[in-house]
């Protein structure tokens, strides 16, 4: 890490396309800026392994997929520094970054920051999902992406979502067989999305979107409307059992169950750091506030791409370059004429890229039953806590998800909640009749990803400066 | 399980699974490394004893979590194989290093 600079004008966390294109136009105009992120390349998940996949054939992963090329090429011409494996545990109310690369921490200044952590899987909690063997759409797809693997032998894909269907379409590309796609997308669903057609049907997404929908039905079994779904096995997943909507109990012969209802954004190095987050009833996540520019309620941390709402990867690219203009603004390089008119294309185009975005929120929206468990389900997988506890705990009087970290330790283990606060928080609203925006969040406190003592006494910065950092 | 594509081609790299001698690309997670050696839990958890493996691949479940080189609870999906690497599956109780 010593060809870094003591400082830095802009720091960018997350090298997927909100970050590859906020850093490249802001080194472009010429802030000292770099870009920091925990996996060793450059492109975030969309575009993971971009710069070095060993799946040669460019037709497995589609041209969405290779488009991320033409992000990297640009950010490597632009003068911004770029660490890769760095994993960013805190950032300070004065804007000091803590963070860990190959077992040494360090901190790093900087005058403005820029979040572009992106998104994570929604946490798909049925009986049965801590099976080896049961794995998130997500997971199996970074799989494929950085090492060439797909799974093999029986093969079941359950949820709902743009992503389920996508990686569907990339295995069949890649050879792979699927036994079925269980879909849980609720059939009412269509009832509320279908006002939203119109605006979808001018987006960009619909043919491509309905074509790789109609490749994947015509060479997969599809079963719509499912219900009741669990994984059963002794030691790692054997069968899949569900229902189709109210009939007899099915059960398939599974090696791997591949799980996906939606992504969320990744709030917890926002939540940290202290900037407000509301709850989004559309897309029924827990969402930082920001403004038009990305900024947050934080001075000096502004948020782009899917870790500000789920937008998709064209729409973080464009929310990239629109915080990196009011960066540029913010630290007196242009002033605010400059970034408005500059903004504009990118507005421009970043409206485009919403366009039908809401119809896909509504038809894609997980079923009561997926986002609020029953009984028996485990929630919280790192202190394997179930629903039912959750609901026991409700009715001695537990009414938020920090008090539910105390009673039962959920929440305490070493996720930090990103696999069940999400649950958590409609399982206690269900349970109160209330909405989860009445219910909140974790309250949550850096470190937000594993730090050893080590770690921390390899630290070069004096003792003060460390504190300032942990307990802001 | 999980099978390599046949045109996936790199850099092999050598290293043991418990013990075994085993093989992976060099582009490889430990977790990937272990999952395409047919490997598919890879710790049980210290609250019941239950068999976990990889769930999230990208850093957030940890339920991907080996001894690496006689260091526990190490989350194999976010560290890369290298060559001569021992990757130990693990039993239950030890406390999460932090
Ligand atoms: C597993 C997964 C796979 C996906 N695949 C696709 C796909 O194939 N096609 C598609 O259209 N959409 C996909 N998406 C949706 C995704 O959200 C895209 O819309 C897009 O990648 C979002 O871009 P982004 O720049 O906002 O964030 P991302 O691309 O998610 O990039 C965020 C980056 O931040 C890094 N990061 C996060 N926290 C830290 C930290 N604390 N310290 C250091 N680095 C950090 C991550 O390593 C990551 O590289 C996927 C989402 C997930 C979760
Ligand atoms: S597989 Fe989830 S943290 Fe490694």
């Amino acid at each position: 890490m010593t060809d870094l600079k003591p400082r830095y004008d802009l720091a960018v966390i997350g090298a997927g396309p909100a970050g590859l294109a906020a850093a490249t136009l802001a080194a472009k105009r010429g802030l000292s800026t770099v870009l920091l992120d925990e996996q060793a390349a450059p492109g975030g998940q969309i575009y993971r392994a971009i710069t070095r996949s060993p799946v040669k054939n460019p037709s497995v992963l589609g041209t969405d997929y290779w488009h991320g090329a033409d992000l990297v090429g640009p950010f490597r011409d632009s003068g911004a520094d770029y660490l890769p494996g760095a994993a960013v545990w805190s950032v300070s109310r004065t804007l000091d970054i803590g963070l860990s690369r190959d077992g040494a921490a360090r901190i790093l200044p900087a005058r403005h920051v820029i979040l572009a952590t992106g998104a994570l899987e929604r946490p798909f909690a049925v009986p049965g999902w801590t099976l080896p063997g049961v794995m998130g759409a997500g997971a199996a797809q970074i799989l494929l992406k950085t090492s060439g693997l797909i799974a093999s032998g029986n093969v079941v894909m359950a949820g709902s979502g743009p992503l389920l269907w996508l990686l569907a379409w990339q295995y069949l590309r890649a050879g792979a067989r699927i036994d079925a796609i269980l879909d849980t997308t609720p059939r009412e669903n269509w009832r509320r999305a279908m006002p939203l057609l119109p605006a979808f049907a001018r987006s960009g997404y619909v043919g491509k979107g309905l074509k790789l929908l109609l490749e994947v039905r015509r060479k997969v079994k599809v079963i719509g409307n499912v219900s009741a779904l669990r994984a059963e096995g002794d030691g790692r997943v054997q069968t899949v059992v569900y229902r189709q909507g109210d009939g007899a109990e099915q059960r398939l012969p599974a090696d791997t169950l591949l799980l996906h209802h939606g992504v969320i954004p990744n709030i917890n190095l926002a939540n940290a750091i202290g900037c407000a987050q509301s709850w989004d009833e559309a897309q029924r996540c827990w969402v930082p506030d920001v403004d038009g520019w990305g900024a947050t309620s934080v001075e000096g941390v502004a948020i782009a791409g899917d870790g500000a709402g789920i937008g998709g990867a064209l729409a973080a690219e464009h929310r990239g370059r629109l915080t990196a203009l009011d960066a540029l603004h913010r630290l007196g390089a242009i002033d605010r004429a400059t970034r408005d008119r500059d903004a504009a294309p990118h507005r421009e185009a970043l409206d485009r890229a919403l366009r039908g975005r809401d119809f896909l929120d509504a038809l894609y929206r997980p079923g009561r039953e997926f986002r609020v468990p029953a009984d028996e389900t485990i929630v919280c997988r790192c202190e394997e806590v179930t629903a039912g506890q959750v609901r026991d705990a409700v009715k001695l009087g537990v009414s938020g998800p920090n008090q539910t970290k105390s009673f039962l330790r959920c929440g305490m283990g070493p996720c930090q909640g990103r696999l069940c606060g999400p649950t958590v928080v409609e399982v206690i609203a269900d349970a109160r009749g209330v909405s989860p925006a009445e219910v909140g969040y974790y309250r949550l406190r850096p470190p937000v990803k594993p730090i050893t003592l080590a770690e921390l006494a390899s630290l070069p910065k004096a003792e003060d400066e460390v504190a300032a950092v942990m307990h802001h | 399980m999980f099978q390599r594509l046949p045109d996936a081609g790199g850099e092999r790299v050598s290293f043991t699974i418990d013990g075994r001698p085993a093989e992976a690309l060099s582009v490889d997670s430990v977790a990937a490394a272990l999952i395409a050696n047919g490997v598919g839990a890879c710790r049980t958890t210290p609250v019941s004893g239950a068999p976990r493996g990889p769930y999230c691949m990208m850093g957030v479940c940890f339920d991907c979590l080996v001894t690496i080189d006689g260091t526990g609870n190490q989350q194999g999906c976010q560290i890369r194989v290298r060559p001569g690497m021992r990757v130990e599956t693990q039993n239950g109780k030890r406390e999460i290093d932090r």
